[in-house]
């Protein structure tokens, strides 16, 4: 686990995660933040039931407990923008208009689903509509995001942002230093958001890495640095709106750093026993939802009814969309196009 | 009256490109001002300023950017400063580039030029040949112009394609070969992914491409002092493969050998043999034979270099071989 630590060095400036963002929070933005983590908790609950029953072949991927790091980007891009989530990122991906239902249709193989069975789980987007799809390679779509804001700075678009997440383990990458660096010379409007959810599978920090603060990276990078609380809504709101704004606003790439604790294994198939008692009961092993919507409530931006009523709502419409999508078809072998070319046809 | 060379057709390809089409960019390191370590990109950088940009030492990046600002409608060209150095980027032309269109249904329209193949005194880390690396891969197009026009239409062909392309320019043919004027228009002459007869036969069909085709026909020259009329097929693009000039040529002959200056394990000399073997068996009148580098790291002394890759000696003591089979 990484110490706190300011990374205000040259090069680098850490903003403060309080009062600079007074403009950019409002009770509308954090209602929808927290209706989305509660559709992507519960979505993901029904996910993982699915793969118990044996309907999801492959891996399921869930990211309890890091929703509200999660959707806080997602929140704060816009149509127009690009985005390129990671393996926890089923609230971002909501809120930037991925649906329920191409999720499920996604795990579940359904021919109807945007990658219509050739790809599963959290490898999924619409690249032309601005949703990069994943690849498992860690690192390799910070530069992806990077070119198609090249794309747009070519087509002398302005305004329009990029972004990515990524978890601690991935910063070791040559991929995310290349993109990083490319990134911070081409000045591009570049979000980047570590989770540092300490463990990378098995991996604890102290295997990972040997620098005492992620956010320590930025100014290397020369680049913009910000640290958010991962599993505070409303840190996280305030930091990442602050960040993608001076994105926006053209101060170049913005790194944000949050640590936080996964709730959850790596997947599906994993107990997670490699995480010690004592740190899930520490503050980070908080669960975020539980906590946004405590302060939620606290600021009477909802009441704990409305949050009831929600999690009534968001549930009926999981079920019934995974009743729907498991009965749709599956991708028929036979009538497959086996070919991997845009502009030529079979057997090339 | 100038003659041109093939690297500068391949400048003069990627200047028409850009003049023509305002969504190509160029991309690679060192090719800025510079104009590139061999100059392909000379003048660019000033004549369309902003889109010939120097890149960091950051080959997977450089892909990687490459692919996003294709997914986002440019056409651009990576210049990687040697072939060898593509398996830096290895993954993202492989895992990323190849397999968008299949996964997605957005097309990945980037050519990735390779500076390819051996050169005297370059070594283990500047001559490599990675044609069959990256045509194993579904998804990627691999063209290997052998000669000037074939390096100036196809790069525009590679440019106007939808699928990735990974350019393989050899970087001995870059002085070595002239033309005297470049074709008007790709696919004058031959449709993209079809195989040439540069040389017709009768005795024994010789397959090669990228250099190797001057390597060929130097051995189909010497061998005509022995009687016999050798057909050289230049197969032009790798992946698609012409398969069918392939099968005519050796329904002509009865007799092939395929040439290549890259290591025989699983390459596109082995393809060719699999494929005729498996497709036209009835065809041969002897075994298929196949002449490629010698199964070490590219030396770097020149008079090893001469012997670990094929050369027209070495093709025309294979066919003698093979016409005695």
């Amino acid at each position: 686990m990484t110490k706190p630590k300011s990374a205000k060095t040259k090069g680098s400036q850490e903003k403060s995660s309080t009062g600079a963002t007074a403009g950019v929070l409002t009770a509308e933005l954090a209602r929808r933040a927290y209706r989305t983590m509660l559709e992507a908790r519960l979505l993901e609950e029904k996910l993982a039931a699915l793969y118990r029953s044996g309907k999801i072949v492959g891996g399921v991927f869930l990211g309890r407990g890091q929703e509200a790091l999660s959707v806080s980007l997602g929140v704060h891009l816009r149509r127009g923008d690009i985005y390129a989530p990671l393996i926890r990122d089923q609230a971002g991906r909501l809120a930037f208009g991925d649906t329920i239902l191409d999720t499920l249709r996604t795990y579940l193989g359904s021919s109807l689903g945007s990658m219509r069975g050739r790809d599963g789980n959290i490898h999924r987007g619409r690249p032309s509509e601005g949703y990069h799809a994943m690849i498992s390679h860690l690192g390799a779509m910070v530069s992806t995001v990077c070119g198609s804001l090249v794309a747009k700075r070519f087509r002398g678009e302005k305004g329009t942002v990029g972004a990515t997440c990524i978890g601690e383990g991935g910063t070791s990458t040559g991929s995310f230093h290349e993109g990083m660096n490319m990134a911070a010379v081409e000045k591009l409007p570049l979000v980047v958001v570590v989770a540092n959810n300490q463990y990378s599978y098995s991996t604890p920090n102290d295997r990972q890495f040997a620098c005492s603060d992620l956010l320590a990276k930025a100014a290397g990078y020369g680049v913009q640095g910000h640290r958010a609380v991962g599993n505070d809504l409303v840190d996280c709101l305030s930091v990442i709106g602050e960040a993608v704004a001076a994105a926006r606003r053209g101060e170049g790439p913005q790194l944000v750093v949050a640590d936080l604790l996964r709730l959850v294994g790596h997947g599906e198939h994993d107990d997670a026993s490699y995480i010690p008692e004592a740190l899930k009961k520490s503050p980070l092993g908080r669960d975020c939802l539980e906590l946004a919507k405590q302060s939620l409530v606290e600021r009477e931006w909802l009441s704990e009814e409305e949050a009831a009523s929600w999690h009534k709502a968001v549930e009926k419409d999981v079920e019934e969309t995974a009743s729907k999508v498991l009965r749709e078809p599956a991708p028929d072998p036979t009538e497959e196009d086996w070919n991997a070319f845009a502009s030529l046809g079979r057997n090339h | 009256m100038s003659s041109i060379t093939y690297l500068e057709a391949i400048r003069l390809a990627q200047q028409r490109a850009l003049k023509e089409d305002p969504r190509v960019f160029i991309y690679g390191q060192d090719i800025g001002v510079f104009g590139g370590a061999f100059k392909a990109t000379k003048n660019l950088a000033k004549e369309f300023p902003g889109r010939v940009l120097d890149a960091p030492i950051s080959e997977d990046a450089m892909v990687g950017l490459a692919i996003g600002a294709a997914i986002e409608g440019m056409r651009p060209i990576v210049e990687m400063q040697f072939a060898d150095f593509s398996t830096c980027g290895f993954n993202q032309i492989v895992n990323q580039a190849a397999t968008l269109h299949y996964r997605t249904g957005t097309p990945c329209p980037i050519v990735v030029r390779l500076p390819s193949g051996g050169t005297p005194g370059s070594g283990p880390f500047h001559s490599q040949s990675m044609e069959a690396i990256y045509a194993h891969y579904p998804g990627l197009v691999v063209m290997t112009p052998a000669t000037v026009e074939d390096a100036y239409t196809m790069m525009l062909e590679a440019v106007a394609l939808e699928d990735p392309v990974i350019f393989c320019e050899h970087k001995f043919l870059y002085y070595h070969l002239k033309a005297e004027k470049l074709p008007k228009f790709p696919g004058e002459e031959l449709p993209f992914g079809k195989a040439r007869i540069t040389r017709p036969g009768r005795d024994a069909t010789v397959v090669a491409y990228s250099a190797m085709v001057h390597e060929a026909l130097a051995a189909a020259e010497e061998l005509t002092q022995d009687g016999y009329d050798i057909e050289v097929v230049d197969l032009r693009t790798v992946r698609p493969i012409d398969t069918d000039t392939i099968l005519a040529s050796v329904a002509r002959t009865g007799r092939l050998l395929v040439v290549g200056e890259a290591w025989p394990w699983g390459g596109v000399a082995a393809e060719v043999v699999a494929r005729v073997a498996t497709e036209g068996f009835g065809l041969l009148d002897a075994p298929p034979q196949r002449l490629n580098a010698k199964e070490t790291p590219v030396p770097y002394h020149p008079a090893l270099w001469g012997t670990h890759r094929p050369t027209a000696s070495s093709v025309a003591n294979s066919l003698r071989q093979l016409l005695e089979l």
